[in-house]
């Protein structure tokens, strides 16, 4: 474990790709080098959070800590050491 | 009681909820309506904007996906009017809404619990069409209309300035109509979407495709979304009882932590947040006895938002 590193939350429709964890370690300073570090080592788990263009898919919210990275930097927020990452898919209410 | 007497509700000032000194937070108490939730306002709107197009007349069928508060609400103004009213809900909401909405005369139709509203929503899209009327709060202007018209300026009307404005994130009709009225009012003010946490209880969504984000809701309207996690929720509903004396659902409880983190961002200011409904549909999931954690993990099964 180095000083970059977190925890990311993962959803249930993507746990099959992580061996069905609900919780896996990640290193990067960013949203964009954490879901290339998890995405390196999890096949087709990048291609589940990004859409064709590089962009968060529309209907993938990604939190740091408890903040939608679509209202600070998007996938450049930065990432402190020790923050806990939440990837969570559009669901609606009412 | 003509179905006119939504809104109005009252606006009140949390005194033990803001981490900020200067931060005052007002509290938008929606229970007041008629069939206890702010989904009253839009229940009215939509039904009397369908009458007036000439959608909707003597002997309609109406059918409406929803997790309870707006099938609630659209079933007591069809049992008024004389409509016939079916509504698609997710299994595995609290008991008391079901009993709720069959005591206004509705037909349920359950849809698998791990589908969540996204489920519910693509099954009554199914059945829409022939004889059925479908109002349709997630794509229905409608919707927010009724906010913008309504809970926005009376907002304006009990406070000169308004700073941000926090609300759950369901349709995303409350969150637009507000933010509107508020924007003209001041362009500065924040409007803030409590994110609810319920990733855990839609556990079958089969893959992304069928994430859901609704017509009426333009992400690029809000300024920021804060994520509440169910024990997080649970604590402040809590809270809200033992040092507020209001007696809230969980959708509340989340709206006002997300309100007190937006706070703690903020040096000083006015925060109005929405608390959609209150506990008494709440009670069979023992939210307010026990410990936190066990109330989590019950809640953390069911759709209360």
């Amino acid at each position: 474990m180095n000083d970059q590193s977190v925890q990311v939350r993962i959803p249930t429709v993507m746990r099959p790709l992580v061996g069905g964890e609900k919780v896996i370690p990640a290193t990067g300073a960013t949203v964009r080098a954490i879901v290339a570090d998890i995405g390196g080592r999890h096949a087709g788990l990048a291609e589940r959070i990004l859409d064709k263009d590089g962009e968060l898919h529309r209907f993938v919210n990604v939190f740091v800590g408890d903040e939608d990275v679509r209202y600070l930097d998007g996938l450049d927020t930065p990432v402190p050491a020790g923050t806990e990452i939440s990837i969570i898919p559009a669901v609606a209410g009412g | 009681m003509n179905g006119l007497e939504v809104g109005n509700t009252p606006l009140v000032r949390l005194r033990h909820i803001s981490p900020t000194p200067d931060v005052e937070i007002f509290a938008k108490l929606e229970w007041y309506n008629p069939t206890g939730s702010v989904k009253d306002r839009i229940a009215l709107a939509m039904l009397s904007a369908a009458e007036a197009e000439g959608r909707v007349g003597p002997g309609a069928h109406l059918l409406e996906p929803s997790s309870g508060n707006t099938g609630i609400a659209l079933a007591r103004l069809a049992k008024m009017r004389g409509y016939r009213m079916t509504v698609v809900i997710p299994a595995n909401v609290p008991g008391e809404r079901k009993n709720v909405l069959r005591a206004f005369g509705a037909e349920l139709i359950e849809t698998p619990a791990e589908y969540g509203s996204n489920g519910a929503i693509a099954h009554a899209e199914t059945l829409a069409g022939g004889d059925h009327v479908m109002l349709f709060q997630y794509g229905n202007p409608a919707n927010p209309a009724a906010h913008y018209e309504g809970t926005g300026p009376e907002i304006l009307k009990e406070l000169e300035s308004v700073d941000a404005f926090v609300a759950g994130l369901g349709t995303g009709g409350t969150l637009m109509g507000v933010g509107a009225a508020l924007r003209e009012a001041n362009p500065g003010v924040a409007i803030v979407a409590a994110e609810p946490p319920i990733g855990e209880a839609v556990f079958g969504l089969r893959s992304l495709e069928e994430g859901y984000t609704p017509p009426v809701f333009d992400p690029d309207a809000i300024d920021g979304k804060i994520l509440v996690r169910t024990g997080d929720s649970v604590i402040m509903t809590r809270r809200l009882m033992a040092e507020e004396g209001l007696f809230v659902g969980p959708s509340s409880g989340a709206a006002v932590h997300a309100a007190a983190r937006w706070a703690s961002k903020m040096s000083r200011g006015r925060i109005v947040v929405l608390l959609p409904d209150s506990g008494w549909k709440y009670l069979s999931t023992g939210l307010w006895t026990g410990d936190v954690e066990s109330i989590v993990d019950r809640l953390g099964g069911q759709l209360y938002f």
